[in-house]
């Protein structure tokens, strides 16, 4: 059976039983990217030499019979975790040069655990975007259809993992940015709870929704980098003192007796009917594994895209403005003083979507605005989260589409911001409330996959790995391959 | 338009944005699209409610007032445009 095609859960039994070598491993995965990534442009770096000798070194540890729970195991990382001694770019000019000097917790811990990488994948610029058509290194083409996008900002993990260049990746999630690139391209999506994974070394986007998860084709999967990536880091002030879970031991368990949330409000019509269709007979193979269905309100879900575009922009301008062109990144060549050289670092090195989130997040922060628009927006994301709230003491998960449609064509929403946030209209609300939630393959549209999306309570992230994985036991979109990636 | 390019050259400032011309025109035109999509939320009835500071609500974790931190200043540097016997360079502030 050729390597590329099993998950991370069958290549690590291979790995045990002297099936072939993490060095095998590593070379086939390097492989398979040197032969794709020009369609996709999915990788900003490749660290092969790097991977070929840490590949060494977990088949001498398993050899020893030592080697943690991922050990020798391929994985990339989205380029907004900090990799010591490597390019650490965020899909920006900013960072075009920016070598990190200390690894991210994500990517200690990963590493720690045995993990390998491959290299760092493109994105939206500072995870800016739905699309990947925001990254300075270009857009990343869907796998599915390479006219199409593969969603964003984890544009470059989610067409990897769906063309089989690596079993697993990390990403990263503010409004959607893991679960909605991985609805697009037919790959699992998991966000944990806020705080569940250290911040730590990922470079801040909109501090109070920033979260870090995976993206995988299975919630086995998922559940095994999460046992690795998640727990306390003193390192992240953000960061919960809660004791992790073997979330692997927790899949096994039925969905029978689930209570699973149908909010009316995802299904009017911003959604694709077709889309739509899909979900609701992946919610009908639910039921027919035992769970049971209820209706919830959300009554305040309808504000949760401009409530986001308040909070995020706001977040977004205070963090961007560590970036001033002296201490590290881009710096404008000639500067006349010191106001021009922040001016034109800034405006060189920031693409156009940054630019705008930096000055709506200025705008609604500055004197006059900041009641108007940050503080009630803050009133109304503590609605909307009081609303999950009542909502879950019903239900165990809600489900619902993760996004309005299948892909969409590059260049089609980059000239319209608001259609482009749209977007994330149904994974918007998990982040404002700080839940954990996935999006699962549950089928197609025109040949383009389309996801569930689940979302639990704080800390249910059990409960939604065991659901989806449950439900990939009888169904198999994960299994369909795109079309010249087999 | 709800702004005018006279407010995008403010808020540009406050950001420490230089934007060309042919961005002020584009940014006048996004930002009033984006700033009339999040009006609505002045529709939401919000009296009363205490405006979210943490999604779990967790206080601020503090610890004991000690140097945990080693000079790694040399290696930070390392990503600097411009410095000079350990410091940072920049263009001349005082005259």
């Amino acid at each position: 059976m050729a390597l590329h095609t099993q998950s991370l859960a069958e290549l690590a039994a291979g790995l045990r039983n002297g099936d072939f070598t993490s060095v095998e491993l590593t070379e086939s995965m390097l492989a398979r990217i040197a032969a794709h990534n020009e369609k996709l442009n999915a990788f900003i770096t490749v660290t092969a030499d790097d991977a070929l000798a840490a590949a060494a070194g977990a088949d001498a540890a398993r050899a020893a019979g030592k080697g943690g729970a991922l050990n020798g195991l391929p994985i990339i990382h989205k380029d907004i975790f900090c990799t010591q001694g490597v390019k650490t770019s965020c899909g920006s000019k900013m960072l075009e040069n920016f070598i990190s000097p200390y690894d991210a917790t994500v990517v200690e811990n990963l590493a720690n655990a045995g993990a390998i990488m491959l290299g760092k994948t493109n994105m939206d610029e500072f995870a800016m975007g739905s699309s990947n058509e925001t990254s300075y290194f270009g857009p990343v083409h869907n796998p599915w259809d390479l006219e199409c996008s593969p969603g964003g900002s984890s544009g470059g993990s989610s067409a990897s993992i769906a063309a089989r260049l690596a079993p697993g990746a990390t990403a990263t999630d503010t409004g959607g940015s893991i679960r909605q690139p991985a609805a697009l391209t037919g790959t699992v999506g998991f966000k944990p709870t806020y705080g569940r994974v250290s911040r730590y070394g990922m470079i801040a986007f909109a501090s109070s929704l920033d979260q870090a998860g995976t993206i995988t084709r299975s919630a086995e999967d998922a559940a095994m980098m999460m046992s690795a990536m998640a727990g306390f880091d003193a390192k992240d002030s953000t960061s919960i003192d809660e004791p992790v879970p073997d979330y692997a031991a927790e899949l096994g368990g039925s969905v029978e007796g689930l209570r699973v949330g149908i909010v009316r409000q995802h299904f009017d019509d911003g959604l694709d009917a077709a889309t739509g269709e899909r979900v609701k007979e992946a919610i009908t193979q639910l039921e027919s594994m035992g769970a049971s269905t209820v209706e919830v309100d959300l009554p305040n879900i309808d504000m949760s895209v401009p409530t986001y575009y308040v909070v995020a922009p706001a977040e977004c301008s205070s963090n961007m403005s560590r970036f001033d062109g002296v201490r590290f990144g881009h710096r404008a060549s000639d500067p006349k003083d010191l106001l021009d050289l922040y001016c034109r670092s800034r405006g060189e090195g920031f693409g156009d979507e940054v630019k705008r989130r930096i000055m709506t997040g200025a705008y609604v922060l500055s004197a006059g605005y900041y009641d108007a628009y940050y503080l009630k927006a803050q009133q109304v994301r503590q609605l909307i989260a009081d609303d999950f709230k009542k909502a879950f003491a019903d239900v165990d998960v809600i489900a619902g589409p993760t996004a309005p449609a299948p892909a969409f064509r590059l260049g089609d929403k980059v000239d319209d911001p608001i259609q482009m946030y749209l977007n994330d209209i149904y994974t918007i609300g998990a982040n404002l409330a700080g839940l954990p939630a996935i999006s699962v393959p549950c089928g197609f549209v025109n040949d383009m996959p389309v996801g569930l999306h689940l979302v639990g309570s704080h800390f249910a992230e059990g409960t939604l790995l065991r659901c989806a994985h449950q439900y990939q036991q009888h169904t198999d979109f994960h299994k369909a391959c795109p079309e010249g990636f087999e | 338009m709800s702004l005018d390019k006279e407010q995008v050259q403010h808020i540009a400032m406050l950001a420490r944005l230089e934007l060309s011309e042919k961005e002020y025109a584009e940014s006048v035109e996004k930002l009033s699209r984006i700033v009339d999509f999040v009006d609505q939320l002045s529709q939401a009835d919000t009296d009363g409610v205490v405006p979210m500071a943490h999604p779990l609500h967790a206080a601020q974790r503090l610890r004991p007032d000690a140097v945990t931190e080693s000079n790694e200043r040399d290696h930070y540097q390392e990503n600097a445009p411009a410095v000079e016997n350990g410091l940072y360079l920049v263009p001349k502030v005082i005259e």
